[in-house]
């Protein structure tokens, strides 16, 4: 009788043990959310083929041969309906001032859109193709716009950089950047 | 002006909880006894004042006051009016303010009603119940205002996601929150009464309306949202073991254990431990769920409100609250007294099995649920779908159907099978026909059963009539509304075991590939594709197949018109399914593209009997409906009872 009543004592702390348990582990998956973000598939691969046509007049569009031309690239996901591609223009255009070379690729967009946008904006893309059904996006596996790619002298895709680039990314970009020029 | 107004009287309500808690618990000392008497007013205003609340934001999104935050990022001023009050809740701040409306009009109406406790237990847990709410009031105000302003004021909302106006969507989740939040009234009644060692009878008999309605409101809910996904979603299935289903289920399991052992309590004051722990953890459940929803840890294809710096807020109110009451257990449960004792056959017997059966499905599901985070931890990706949950849940879920079967037959207290072994011989023999009857099917090569189904088709079958035995030898007029309660929901869960079953053994599915005229064959039916045109909506543009379909050589030929929708804001292909029912089962169709060479793609699958999965999970809530009213109409009649005492003796004078 002592016995049985000491083991219901003490399981009487297992539900509160079992909960422990459990806030340990969501606690563990709350403060890790960077892992949870899906690094591309493509990381360390060419960049898919695809040959877009040009988005606005009298501006090539983006032919993945191009991105093989010995010198890295950087790769821009915008859209003119797209809050967070504003955000980001100021470090685009610091980038390009840096002469790095940045193309860009348009998701699902006009031409008036997109020249009101760059206009407000600034316009550091020397090439921008028009993906208007978005099938180049979903080539590279990208969630969202804006989304950046850091691809090397041969093609083949170093970095991706999913959201707006803020200020404090930069130097995380250049790094990557000169890694892939190397 | 509204917005405002709904503001301050949340604030108003969030400070009478504050007051409610702080008056309890003060009540409960011989120095703050004077308190204890404002403890239910405050309730019952801090649930008006909450109700008051809602009400102001149903009434923003009703005129789309689009300068408040909420309603220009979720409403439009072209939604019809039913979605437009839908909106209301159809996001995580509305859905919070559901909640807490819900908690607080819940809390208020046990403290205008319920007086069969004594006062101390009834203050204490007026002050759980208060305590549950605050931390959900400053979750509101502080992380999740849902009347903020917007400045400048846009000229039109965002909402228009044509995919969430849908008539079952806009009502399921405010069914499950009902059912959800009620549970808060069980988690309180568990901590007012481990507060002050007042377990017994009178407590379960008061617990048990709550735990009711609001297990009915679950079930309701889980049903209509087995069936939602199931026509809506176009992949023919009726249950994903999504995170989302699972967090509705969990409570419901729970819940489902609770309503049990509180029915072993109230008439034999046994499993006192236990019942508060059920109550305890019915609850947590609820908010587990809502947690793991809510916080995005999981992925799931549910998902709509998706913030980790919310979920960290839940997280911490979780580990107060739950933490908070299984600490109180932990202390307390080992010194509330043992209750009266019984022997291993007998109807408590048969219901501890049921409870610990049950207990250990929901393990099943919280530990599959959890495990791809756990996975993840250890740096893998998994997804843990039906080939983990199906056979573990069915481990547990058989035998427990087999004591479902017998339980209710049991005396309490003692008593030996051979007592009700006669009774039990038709449905014994009905289950063996049917096995022999699907494994002779088997062996005459009309198509083999696999192991699960067939053992749930055995069951059905033996329990459909088992669960009428209770009746017999009753004068069906004089029979209580719990008993007929009680064998309905029996009856309904063998219903819905046989709509299972019949569909994972029986389904025919097919995916062709056919041309304008052709006809393609699936199971008694024969199905003529007879055009595919275009039709247009208001905000989408579809190709519809008008496919005739005939039942048997000589059926008549019925028009069935499956649509695949393109919906230009946001760009989105959906199928829209075309569904035919017959008493024996569904024809469901869906159409998919177009081939190459003019072939147009059908899904087709005919599942006989299907449709019994939804009716079994309403005739289980409907057994809910009837021993609520059962009891509601003996507490009443007892209330008019004793009223009619007081006043005769007031008459004769003392």
């Amino acid at each position: 009788m002592n016995e049985k009543r000491r083991s219901f004592r003490w399981a009487t702390w297992l539900p509160l043990a079992l909960f422990l348990g459990f806030f340990v582990l969501v606690l563990v998956g709350l403060l890790r959310p960077a892992d949870r973000t899906v690094a591309s598939a493509l990381v360390g691969k060419p960049m898919p083929a695809f040959n877009l046509p040009p988005a606005l007049p009298g501006r090539p569009g983006l032919d993945s041969k191009v991105l093989a031309n010995g010198k890295p690239h950087l790769v821009n996901i915008f859209a003119s309906w797209c809050v967070p591609c504003r955000v980001e223009a100021p470090q685009l255009a610091a980038l390009a001032r840096a002469g790095v070379p940045i193309e860009g690729i348009s998701v699902r967009d006009t031409t008036e859109n997109l020249q009101r946008f760059l206009a407000e904006n600034g316009d550091p893309f020397q090439r921008v193709g028009a993906d208007d059904d978005g099938r180049v996006q979903l080539a590279l596996g990208s969630s969202g716009v804006p989304e950046t790619y850091v691809i090397d002298g041969k093609g083949v895709i170093v970095y991706q950089h999913i959201g707006e680039i803020r200020p404090e990314h930069l130097d995380l970009l250049l790094g990557k950047l000169k890694e892939a020029g190397e | 002006m509204i917005a405002e107004l709904g503001l301050a009287a949340l604030w108003l309500a969030a400070a009478l909880a504050a007051l409610q808690l702080v008056a309890g618990a003060l009540g409960l000392t011989a120095r703050g006894a004077a308190l204890g008497g404002a403890v239910r007013p405050v309730a019952a205003v801090q649930g008006l004042l909450a109700l008051v609340a809602f009400l102001c934001l149903i009434q923003v999104f009703a005129v789309t006051d689009l300068s408040v935050k909420l309603v220009a990022l979720n409403s439009h001023s072209m939604k019809p009016l039913v979605f437009k009050i839908a909106g209301a809740w159809g996001n995580h701040e509305g859905s919070m303010l559901l909640w807490v409306t819900v908690m607080g009009m819940a809390g208020g109406f046990v403290a205008l009603i319920e007086k069969r406790l004594p006062e101390p237990t009834m203050l204490a847990t007026l002050a759980g119940q208060a305590f549950v709410s605050l931390g959900f009031y400053a979750f509101l105000l502080i992380a999740s205002n849902p009347f903020e302003r917007l400045s400048p004021v846009p000229a039109e909302g965002n909402g228009l996601n044509p995919l969430l106006q849908d008539l079952g969507l806009a009502f399921h989740p405010p069914t499950l929150y009902l059912g959800y939040v009620g549970l808060s009234i069980a988690f309180s009644f568990a901590i007012g009464a481990l507060v002050t060692r007042e377990v017994g009878p009178a407590f379960a008999r008061a617990m048990r309306p709550w735990v009711l309605g609001a297990w009915i409101f679950l079930t309701v809910g889980i049903t209509a949202g087995s069936y939602w996904a199931y026509y809506e979603l176009g992949w023919g299935g009726w249950w994903f073991w999504d995170p989302v289903e699972n967090a509705s289920l969990m409570p419901w399991l729970a819940a489902t254990a609770l309503l049990h052992s509180a029915s072993v309590l109230a008439s034999r004051n046994a499993l006192r431990a236990w019942t508060m722990m059920l109550g305890v953890v019915a609850f947590s459940m609820s908010m587990i769920g809502t947690f793991l929803v809510r916080s995005g840890i999981l992925t799931s294809v549910h998902a709509f409100a998706v913030d980790p710096e919310r979920g960290t807020f839940i997280l911490a109110l979780l580990a107060i609250n739950i933490g908070g009451a299984l600490t109180l257990f932990a202390l307390r449960a080992s010194t509330v007294t043992e209750g009266e004792r019984f022997a291993l056959v007998s109807r408590e017997g048969a219901l501890v099995f049921n409870n610990v059966m049950l207990s250990a499905i929901l393990g099943i599901v919280l530990f599959g649920t959890l495990y791809p985070l756990v996975a993840e931890a250890m740096g893998a990706k998994v997804s843990v779908g039906p080939p983990y949950f199906n056979p573990m849940s069915a481990l547990f879920a058989l035998p427990m159907l087999v004591v479902l079967a017998i339980g209710p037959l049991l005396r309490w207290r003692r008593d030996k099978f051979a007592r009700i072994g006669k009774a039990l011989v038709i449905p014994a023999m009905l289950a063996a026909a049917a096995g022999i009857g699907l494994v002779a099917m088997g062996g005459a090569g009309m198509g083999g059963v696999a192991l699960l189904p067939l053992l749930g088709l055995m069951l059905a079958a033996g329990l459909a009539w088992a669960s009428v035995l209770p009746l017999r030898d009753r004068n069906l007029r004089r029979t209580p509304l719990p008993v007929w309660g009680m064998v309905t929901a029996h009856f309904g869960i063998a219903v819905a075991l046989f709509g299972m079953s019949c569909e994972s053994a029986f389904s025919i599915e097919k995916l062709v590939a056919v041309r304008i005229g052709e006809v393609t064959e699936i199971g008694p039916w024969g199905v003529k594709l007879d055009t595919v045109e275009p039709v247009a909506g208001p905000n989408w543009t579809a190709l519809e197949a008008r496919l005739l379909v005939r039942y048997g050589v000589d059926g008549k030929a019925v028009r069935m018109l499956p649509q695949s929708r393109s919906f230009w804001t946001p760009p989105q292909q959906t199928s829209e399914s075309a569904l035919l029912t017959r008493w024996n089962g569904q024809l469901y169709t869906v159409l998919g593209g177009e081939a190459d060479d003019g072939r147009w793609q059908l899904r087709l699958w005919w599942k006989p009997f299907v449709p019994l999965i939804w009716i079994g999970g309403l005739l289980v809530a409907l057994g809910g409906v009837l021993a609520l009213a059962g009891r509601v109409a003996a507490d009443v009649r007892r209330i008019v009872a004793r009223d009619k005492i007081a006043y005769r003796r007031e008459r004769q004078g003392r």
